[in-house]
């Protein structure tokens, strides 16, 4: 079918030299050879294992075709980068008109052609680019002229094709960027401490001004600074697989380089293994392999139990896929001899991922993960292999997001940010006592009130308590088997709500405390209602399972008697 | 009678966890015996998994979990509807697929009926039958995420 389209397209260009096409004919199109490629791959794949067929020559004749196919489909696609470039002279013109600034706009390599879907999504972060260099990046007339450059300003935009990327440069000749700023406002936003940002070379500052949240602009103006900065122009080109860079000197302007993949729809991964599962990276993100070995190379060393990769005097944070995504035997070593760690980039962030094995790289076509799904921050994607079956993509920012939420969430003075393996992020977490002495806990988050109702109040029902509670009969259960209901008093309450307007009543003795802590489980446990123990504050704690009480109570007899028979087992 | 007056609608049913589910014949494409599956890290318990059904990807769905009902061990889960939500691809696993009911929509009977919570959320009402009541499902629901977000992970 997609063969078949081409041609028509081809013949119809010849007919009248150009013909307008909608585009989601282009993009059924492009779909099509995406399947055909897949297709393809697969073909290879069964080849692999049969040696000497007929079939070897014209299988390779349809791979040279589906290649070349793939490449002028892609080319259907393609726009010169000069489109949303038009824009921009008249832009600069109406800046340096409300600024009082004389700006010059040279734009070079305005026939870069690239994929029509990644000119619509660099569109944004590129005038906003301009926007910035024009407002913060160039000086007033007056400053330029104190500072003995020429009176007009430059802003350049070049872009060219290098290797299989597209290279964006935009440069101006203002007054660069304040390191001292970005430094201080580095360390008030707790990015860095003090101490780590006296070791930090000046572009490693700079990068700063990628981080979220990151503004040194006082002033907000009509044109720039309005909270949507760098941070955001690096999550867009991100996105789409892109790299961006800064580099720039005091006095003598910035420059912003900007590496984009050459298409969206196909890409290149490396497909790994761990715990008996694949999962493809994106190859762009894969900086190196390396594999541990005894005696040199790569060494992997443990600062307070995280494991961190040294490699050539660079420290990098280390983490085991399997730990990741908590799957295999739960047998965590990442130091293990002759393990391989992929050494992966994503924004400013490198990191080691420890992987089982590694199979290959193979050309993918990305699809969206389901709705289902999208709420896992470590995927981008799935995508079908040249076996036939699914895997799924990880996406670098996801994974740095997961390693790295634990550093953020604390103060910036404790540790170097980067060493905290997957712990948990601290939370709020409720201690309290029921039916035993020992201490037992559940996240504050799960709680929606704490209140103390008078016991004679309880009604007990033939085999419940309930309770009047703010209009309703709130059904009530006791967090432990063993409790003994009182009758008088004062009986403290964990109301949990059941769906919105609802609620029930958790039966407890004492509450004991709110700590902020991390809720790591250590010990798993098999018991219905108890989800584990976990040291909170030095101390161990059982950590109940509220989501086991909530079914309890919306009444499941079965259920209830098996526990009450347990409980007195 | 007056049958001819009456609106009609045709269920597939569908037995998980030895209850008779209804799922409107409209939105069920086929029915299929699902390969082995791609594992969802992370994922919530409902996912059963990721399949390539004839070069799409289709998400499948253990009903048992997503409706919270208790598994009948020894029965297999073997067997897939195959339904379309929002363009995406889903299979919703399940123990039998019975027979095709045309039901009068009077015998519908609204949700204030006495279902568990979990059931109660996806339901469209239940019909009465001669000998048993089917829940008939709203497939929307069924396949729309959570809104407390209930995907991703627990801990986090």
């Amino acid at each position: 079918l997609a063969v078949n389209q081409s041609t028509d397209r081809s013949e119809g260009r010849i007919a009248s030299g150009s013909i307008r096409l909608s585009i989601s004919a282009l993009d059924h199109l492009m779909t099509m050879v995406s399947e055909l490629v897949l297709t393809r791959n697969q073909l290879i794949e069964i080849m692999r294992r049969h040696q000497d067929t007929e079939f070897a020559v014209p299988l390779q004749r349809l791979s040279h075709i589906t290649a070349e196919l793939q490449e002028s489909v892609l080319k259907t696609r393609m726009q010169p980068i000069g489109n949303i470039w038009q824009k921009l002279p008249r832009i600069v013109r109406d800046l340096s008109a409300e600024l009082n600034k004389t700006i010059d706009l040279e734009l070079a390599g305005a026939e870069t052609e690239l994929d029509r879907q990644l000119i619509d999504m660099i569109k944004d972060p590129l005038i906003h680019m301009v926007r910035n260099a024009a407002d913060h990046g160039l000086e007033t007339r007056e400053q330029r002229i104190a500072a003995g450059k020429p009176e007009r300003g430059i802003i350049k935009l070049f872009a060219c094709h290098e290797g299989g990327h597209i290279l964006i440069v935009i440069s101006d000749d203002g007054r660069g960027l304040d390191i001292d700023r970005i430094r201080a406002k580095a360390v008030s936003l707790g990015l860095v401490s003090e101490t780590e940002c006296r070791s930090l070379t000046e572009s490693q500052i700079q990068r700063f001004i990628f981080a979220p949240g990151f503004s040194t602009a006082d002033m907000i103006t009509s044109i720039s600074g309005r909270g949507i900065g760098m941070d955001v122009v690096r999550a867009n080109i991100d996105k789409i697989g892109g790299t961006i860079d800064v580099s720039s000197s005091r006095g003598g302007g910035t420059l912003f380089t900007i590496k984009i993949p050459l298409t969206l729809a196909i890409v290149s991964a490396v497909i790994v293994e761990a715990g008996g599962d694949r999962f493809a990276i994106p190859q762009p993100a894969v900086l190196e392999i390396v594999r541990l070995r005894h005696d040199c190379g790569p060494r992997v060393e443990r600062i307070q139990g995280s494991p961190v990769l040294r490699l050539r005097e660079k420290l990098l944070p280390l983490v085991d896929l399997r730990s990741l995504l908590r799957i295999g035997d739960g047998e965590r070593d990442e130091t293990r001899r002759g393990r391989l760690i992929v050494v992966m980039q994503a924004g400013m962030q490198s990191f080691g991922l420890a992987v089982d094995g590694v199979s290959g790289t193979e050309e993918i076509v990305v699809k969206p993960l389901s709705a289902k799904l999208q709420g896992i921050t470590v995927f981008s994607g799935n995508t079908i292999l040249g076996d036939g079956s699914v895997i799924l993509i990880l996406d670098p920012n996801g994974v740095v997001q997961s390693i790295c939420m634990p550093s953020q969430a604390q103060p910036p003075s404790s540790q170097s940010p980067d060493v905290n393996g997957e712990q948990p992020a601290k939370q709020s977490i409720l201690v309290f006592r029921a039916g035993s002495p020992s201490l037992k806990a559940v996240p504050l988050s799960a709680v929606t009130r704490l209140e103390e109702i008078d016991a004679a109040t309880i009604e007990v029902l033939d085999d419940r308590s309930v309770v009047r509670y703010r209009g309703q009969l709130m059904p009530l259960v006791p967090v432990s088997g063993n409790m003994h209901i009182k009758t008088e008093g004062i009986q403290p309450l964990l109301v949990v709500s059941v769906d919105g307007d609802r609620f029930m009543g958790l039966l407890v003795d004492a509450i004991v405390d709110i700590v902020e802590d991390r809720l790591a489980i250590e010990v798993v446990s098999e018991r219905p209602g108890l989800l584990g123990s976990a040291v909170i504050n030095t101390r161990a704690v059982d950590v109940m399972d509220v989501g086991y009480f909530l079914r309890l109570a919306q009444g499941k007899p079965g259920e209830i008697e098996a526990v009450s028979e347990r409980v007195a087992a | 009678m007056n049958a001819a007056m009456q609106t009609f609608t045709e269920y597939v049913t569908v037995t998980v966890g030895g209850q008779l589910f209804g799922l409107p014949i409209s939105r069920v494409q086929d029915v299929f015996v699902p390969g082995p599956a791609t594992v969802v890290p992370l994922a919530s318990p409902e996912i059963a998994g990721l399949l390539n059904v004839r070069g799409r990807i289709l998400t499948l769905i253990d009903m048992w979990r997503r409706l919270e009902v208790v598994a009948h061990p020894g029965k297999g889960r073997n067997l897939a509807v195959g339904v379309e939500h929002k363009g995406e691809s889903y299979g919703l696993l399940i123990e039998q697929i019975g027979e095709v009911l045309n039901l009068p929509a009077a015998c519908l009977n609204g949700g204030s009926l006495n279902l568990p919570q979990s059931l109660a959320r996806v339901s469209a009402g239940i019909h009465r039958m001669k000998d048993k009541l089917m829940v008939v499902l709203d497939l929307d629901r069924v396949l729309d995420p959570e809104p407390g977000g209930k995907a991703g992970m627990a801990f986090r």
